[in-house]
């Protein structure tokens, strides 16, 4: 432990020299202190910047609120930044301290909080408010975000489980007094024990199997022959012998192998859903939190996207992201089109010229009007495209289905050469030739198998949720495992997507100064120098003067005719006071900090990488050079970029793209598997199979390193249940096989397999 | 042997309880927030009064 510990903010945990990093902490701070909560410091488990207060969201909370009755009312917010328990304990006392509330609830699995209080519906953005000062940032709970949460399937599942385990274990009961006893038992006993066992088991089979056979049915009747088959067809076919061998006393009946079997597989199948639910959750986070609203002209609150109508007159604020097709109104507008174009430096647009869904405004408010409302705009459509391009990709079989394709076909046939052999050749009756038929099929019944790939897949996942890899889709470690060639995106990819400053002929004194001015403004290039200067507080009258620059005390911040200076071209900032010589700020996309790194470890990885970009040339391969890629286009539109994608594809190259842009989101759709970090647009996200919350390349690396191992593993378990299986079915074929043996043979080979999968979180 | 006459039913009942048991937790959604829960049992109790839910 570090005892001279660096100084920290006391409120946010990021490194400060002053107790408070900025004036949001210290209101924090003040807030929780004074509600008598500051337990709430000691409790929490080290969470680094990540609670710094942001502007309250710009929604009207008060219309999603819904009445419960007598003047209560109930809001559903989902909470960014609920990491520990200290936090849901934060947020549930402070918002219990407030007088009118009656019931607060935070879950920190899905990170909803539910509110419910007394009094009026305005009273939800002064709730929020507080919720949003103590530093967690709030959005309401979106559909998305309900359909990543509400998962019926996945509660069914889990109550299948509970049952099948119950039954499983009261058969285990019964069944272990019939193998014990013996000869000693008689008959009449034995016969009863068998009707006690299929009073258990059949019913568990009946209901906690319908998930399974459901799965089955479906594959079917899709022509394909899937896991879920082989288990429901194994353990239909070994119930249905053991109510034959119940109903003529025969020695043993096997219905509990049938519920054993049953609840693995529920087991698996729950684990493996809950750890890409989680996945899935923290994606719909990410994009609650971009769900935005607009300002309307003659609306007095912000309304939500979805409601704004073609014609109606918007206002879009400095640093804002357009979130509608729109035509300008304005004389003029400087927009960031990085994630429609890639383009990384912002583009002047004239009067009714059409402005791009998805540019950020870097120059002054300008007014636009909505030529498009939002579920017919370039966006709706282009996630149109994407949810086609999803479906194709849903045809991927998977591993587990593509050995249960070879494998279940020789199970079966081998059980049925084993009745008919025991029937013609063995002269047996044909309930006699059941039995060991059906126990090659049980113990052929591919429970290590079943298992061998879900266990694996959640190890894996969780161990890349914990590096903030979040893998959403169902095949999708399988597929980044078997990637050969990454596409890359520059701009917010292999770059920042944001200004940073550069260095050039100023002092730290004149970045001090003009920081000062800069921390009063929302302009990105404004944020930009705030962040080189952490330290700075806001000086005391600055005036804004929109799109040109700031202004206090005779010093000024802003563009180069603000400022009464030269042009310089470029992503600038300039800054003159009295008795100084002017200074100019320039910034840059700049490449990040990981990018080299991530770049030499894909091809450590045997990827072969190209840069793929929508900017200029010359942008292009500078960032190219810098990142070590020698491979690079520039000026691809959106169609040059999945067309590129498509011709890798003939060429049979299994491309891994990269991309944050709406203009990437095609491409990301096209390839064989597509990842986006976490601050990219929530289109490309949707898109990906693998979103990067942690920001940086170098989890993605990673990321190959254990999707492979994981797949090496998945494997081997399945080659050892083939293994396990091909020494075990010649004692069933034989006749020998008792239900102890296949429980001792289902049980051991399970947990060899889970403790081979286990293996999967490590890193080489 | 007659004691499985009663021993059966009581270990069927035993197990049947800890089922209902299990579905009863599901419905009332004590499922819904595992990591929560395993956080919530720490929290002392607060001093202000708690209103009425």
């Amino acid at each position: 432990m570090n005892i001279v510990a660096a100084p920290v903010c006391a409120h946010c945990g990021a490194p400060s020299p002053t107790s408070f990093c900025c004036d949001g902490c210290e209101g924090a701070h003040a807030l929780v202190a004074g509600l008598g909560l500051d337990a709430f410091y000691r409790r929490r488990e080290a969470a680094i910047g990540e609670m710094r207060p942001a502007e309250a969201p710009q929604i009207d909370f008060a219309p999603l609120a819904r009445t419960e009755g007598q003047g209560a009312w109930t809001l559903e917010l989902m909470v960014a930044g609920l990491s520990c328990g200290a936090c849901i304990w934060l947020v549930e006392q402070a918002l219990a301290a407030e007088p009118e509330v009656r019931r607060a609830r935070a879950n920190l699995s899905t990170r909803r909080l539910v509110l419910t209080w007394v009094g009026e519906a305005e009273r939800a953005n002064h709730l929020v408010g507080l919720v949003a000062r103590l530093g967690f940032r709030v959005a309401p709970f979106s559909p998305a975000c309900m359909r990543a949460t509400e998962d019926a399937e996945g509660r069914e599942m889990l109550r299948a489980l509970g049952i099948a385990a119950f039954g499983a274990m009261n058969v285990m009961l019964v069944s272990v007094a019939v193998w014990a006893g013996g000869e000693d038992m008689g008959p009449q006993t034995r016969h009863l024990m068998h009707w006690l066992a299929a009073l258990i088991g059949l019913p568990t089979v009946a209901v906690a199997g319908i998930p399974l056979f459901r799965s089955a049915w479906a594959g079917l009747r899709a022509g394909r022959l899937n896991m879920d088959c082989a288990v429901s067809l194994g353990i239909l076919l070994t119930t249905a012998m053991s109510l034959s061998e119940t109903l003529r006393n025969g020695d043993y009946t096997w219905y509990d192998g049938a519920t054993a079997l049953l609840a693995l597989m529920l087991a698996g199948r729950v684990l493996d859903r809950a750890a890409r639910r989680k996945a899935r959750q923290s994606v719909a986070e990410l994009l609650a939190l971009q769900d935005g609203s607009v300002s309307v002209l003659g609306e007095a609150h912000p309304v939500p996207v979805d409601r704004v109508r073609p014609g109606a007159r918007i206002l879009v604020a400095t640093g804002e992201r357009l979130r509608l097709d729109a035509a300008l109104e304005d004389a003029g507008a400087l927009l960031d089109t990085a994630a429609t174009t890639g383009e990384s430096l912002p583009r002047s647009f004239a009067r009714d010229e059409a402005l791009p869904a998805g540019a950020v405004n870097m120059g002054a408010p300008f007014v636009a009007r909505v030529t498009a409302a939002a579920a017919d705009g370039s966006l709706a459509a282009m996630a149109r495209l994407l949810e086609r391009a999803e479906q194709a990709r849903g045809r991927w079989a998977s591993l587990a289905d593509r050995a249960a394709r070879s494998y279940v076909p020789v199970a079966h046939v081998v059980a049925l050469l084993t009745f008919l052999g025991w029937m013609v050749l063995g002269g047996a009756s044909w309930q006699d030739a059941l039995v060991p038929a059906v126990a090659a099929l049980i113990i052929t019944c591919p429970c290590g198998l079943a298992i061998a790939v879900p266990a694996v897949q959640v190890v894996a996942v969780g161990a890349l949720f914990r590096r903030g890899v979040l893998v959403a889709s169902e095949t999708a470690l399988e597929r980044l495992a078997s990637a050969d060639h990454a596409v890359l995106d520059k701009t917010g990819t292999l770059t920042e997507g944001k200004p940073r400053l550069l260095p050039g002929a100023w002092v730290a004194a004149d970045l001090d100064a003009a920081t000062a001015l800069a921390a009063a403004s929302r302009h990105p290039l404004a944020i930009a120098l705030s962040r080189a200067c952490p330290g700075a507080r806001p000086a005391l009258g600055v005036v804004e003067h929109p799109g040109r620059g700031m202004e206090a005390e005779g010093a000024r911040l802003g563009s180069a005719a603000f400022c009464g200076v030269p042009d310089a071209g470029g992503m600038a900032l300039h800054f003159t006071r009295p008795g100084h010589t002017p200074v100019t700020f320039r910034f840059e996309d700049g490449l990040r900090a990981d990018a080299k790194e991530a770049v030499a470890a894909l091809r450590r990885a045997g990827l072969s990488v190209e840069l793929l970009s929508g900017d200029g040339a010359d942008v292009v391969a500078r960032i190219a050079a810098e990142a070590g890629i020698a491979d690079w286009t520039a000026g691809a539109t959106p169609e040059a970029k999945a067309a590129r994608i498509a011709a890798l594809r003939e060429e049979g190259r299994r491309v891994l793209m990269v991309g944050d842009g709406i203009n990437d989101a095609a491409a990301l759709a096209a390839a064989h598997v597509g990842a986006a970090p976490g601050e990219g647009t929530d289109l490309a996200q949707a898109a990906s199979d693998v979103v990067l919350r942690g920001g940086g390349l170098l989890p993605l690396a990673e990321a190959i390193g254990v999707a492979r191992r994981a797949q090496r593993l998945a494997r081997q378990n399945i080659r050892f249940a083939f293994l396990y299986n091909a020494v075990a079915v010649p004692v069933a074929i034989a006749g020998y096989a008792t239900p102890l043996i296949a429980a001792l043979v289902m049980a051991s080979s399970s947990l060899i397999v889970i403790g081979n999968s286990l293996r999967a979180g490590r890193t080489d | 042997m007659d004691i499985l006459v009663y021993l059966i039913p009581v270990a069927l009942f035993l197990g049947g309880l800890g089922l209902l048991g299990f579905l009863w937790a599901m419905r009332s959604g004590q499922y819904e927030d595992l990591d929560g829960a395993a956080a919530r049992i720490l929290f002392d109790d607060t001093e202000t009064p708690r209103k009425g839910r």
